[in-house]
């Protein structure tokens, strides 16, 4: 993060130029490779992480308009931000490059004051960005997290198809009551690493946090050619998760815990909904209400995972499960069909 | 009063901001690039290649702006824009110019270093 960790790469034909750029980047403190022409360039930036780029237009082999092209169509390489120092003559050049997304233009020979002042804000500008992924991917696989990100997080829902899983833990107010504020927060954080993995490792993204409850979707952002198989998928093996869990924890004398878990397919509204300075990805709809039902009929069930009828369907014959017949939720005008996967997981 | 070969201002800046010996190394860096580029206009203009004429030229001016060698600069410009004549001996005329002016950029900048 500090200032001096910053590594640029300076992209230019000309070697008094690609001096000149150096001892500017050098006498700012920053650390820096060389490439001589576009190709070289792309091929660096490939291999090593660079926090920014200084480029040329003119260049053999490789120019500057198509290095700019090349970084924009690459997910891992767009958000590097390109400052292009140039001569290049003509106003609509230097419009080209900001159109292809380079974060400034500055005239060679540049001046030192300027060369400073927008690799500071470029590099801030990059800092900034690079927190707001990582709180992301907190939340969402780095999939998710790129195509949440390349969306710009734009407020309004959508229609899609999706399979909802609602989770949590059973009896976790008695647990409360059992242990210490930090054994609780530390067991929370256990919980929510293996449910995390669990559920990103099948495409899900996990959208709410609701004390030992979490709510994930499977289909969206991102469609997944199989949602309601992710999502039942990814709720096995949180179950299996928390039986390795509680294995380690008997190890220690502790009880044991039980999760619940609720899936439901069908279509939803998803998007982003608050406002441009707190918004949530999150979808709504009879499908989210559903599993949720279903999540918290587990306990009466005496089954660790329910799912409905849509989800039954996609399934196919791919899972073992048992139906448990129609059950009239709250909220609900007809009573639903409802049925249990896998072995049963008693309170 | 003839414009200077080499403008005083620009290369005091370029010093202050880089360091004296830094730019002696610059300046050094230059000599031994120029005729590369110059043969390099020249081999453009006789093979009729307007992309590398144009792109050797935009060197020229570059590292000219670079060291306050204005006038190389401006002829440098010049070819840049206007990109290789049809006929070739055409061009003949202001590569010599550039060249002569290049000599000249060369011969105060060694001076400066120097002094």
């Amino acid at each position: 993060m500090a200032e001096d960790s910053s590594r640029l790469l300076i992209a230019d034909d000309n070697k008094v130029n690609r001096l000149l750029l150096s001892r500017g980047v050098e006498l700012l403190g920053h650390r820096f490779a060389l490439a001589e022409n576009g190709r070289i360039a792309l091929e660096k930036l490939r291999s090593e992480p660079f926090d920014l780029l200084l480029l040329d237009i003119e260049m053999p082999e490789l120019d500057g308009f198509a290095v700019l092209e090349q970084l924009k169509a690459d997910l891992h390489l767009r958000d590097v931000p390109v400052i292009v120092t140039s001569s290049v003559e003509g106003l609509d050049n230097i419009v080209r490059c900001i159109n292809l997304g380079a974060e400034d233009y500055l005239p060679k020979p540049v001046n030192a004051v300027l060369l400073k002042a927008r690799i500071d804000a470029s590099l801030e500008k990059k800092r900034m960005r690079d927190r707001q992924k990582a709180m992301v991917r907190r939340f969402a696989t780095p999939e998710v997290a790129d195509d949440l990100l390349q969306s710009d997080f734009a407020l309004g829902g959508k229609r899609i198809h999706a399979s909802v899983l609602f989770s949590d833990i059973r009896g976790f107010t008695a647990l409360l009551e059992s242990q210490g504020p930090e054994e609780t927060i530390d067991l929370l954080n256990t919980y929510y690493m293996l449910m995390f993995d669990a559920i990103g490792s099948h495409g899900g993204v996990v959208s709410q946090i609701m004390g030992d409850g979490l709510m994930a979707l499977f289909g969206a952002p991102l469609p997944l050619d199989d949602c309601a198989g992710s999502a039942v998928a990814a709720a096995l093996e949180m179950v299996e998760l928390i039986e390795q869990f509680n294995l380690e924890r008997s190890a220690v004398k502790k009880a044991a815990i039980r999760i619940g878990i609720g899936v439901a397919t069908g279509d939803v509204v998803a998007g982003y909904t608050g406002t441009q300075q707190r918004a949530t990805y999150t979808c709504i709809g009879d499908t989210v209400n559903l599993a949720s039902r279903l999540e918290a009929h587990t306990k009466v069930a005496g089954h660790g995972i329910l799912i409905d009828d849509a989800t039954r369907r996609a399934l196919g014959s791919s899972v073992p499960m048992q139906a448990l017949g129609e059950v009239l939720f709250k909220g609900k005008a007809a009573a639903v069909e409802i049925f249990a996967v896998a072995a049963a997981q008693p309170d | 009063m003839d414009e200077p070969v080499i403008d005083r201002a620009v290369y005091a800046e370029l010093r202050d901001t880089t360091g004296a010996e830094f730019l002696g190394e610059l300046v050094d860096t230059f000599i031994e690039e120029g005729p590369g580029m110059l043969a390099e206009l020249r081999g453009a203009c006789a093979d009729g290649n307007a992309e590398r004429f144009r792109r050797a030229a935009h060197s020229l001016k570059t590292n000219g702006n670079t060291f306050g060698a204005l006038k190389l600069a401006a002829r440098a410009r010049e070819l840049e824009l206007k990109g290789p004549d049809a006929e070739s001996a055409r061009d003949a005329a202001a590569l010599a110019t550039l060249e002569a002016e290049y000599a000249r950029a060369v011969a105060e900048l060694k001076a400066l270093r120097n002094g």
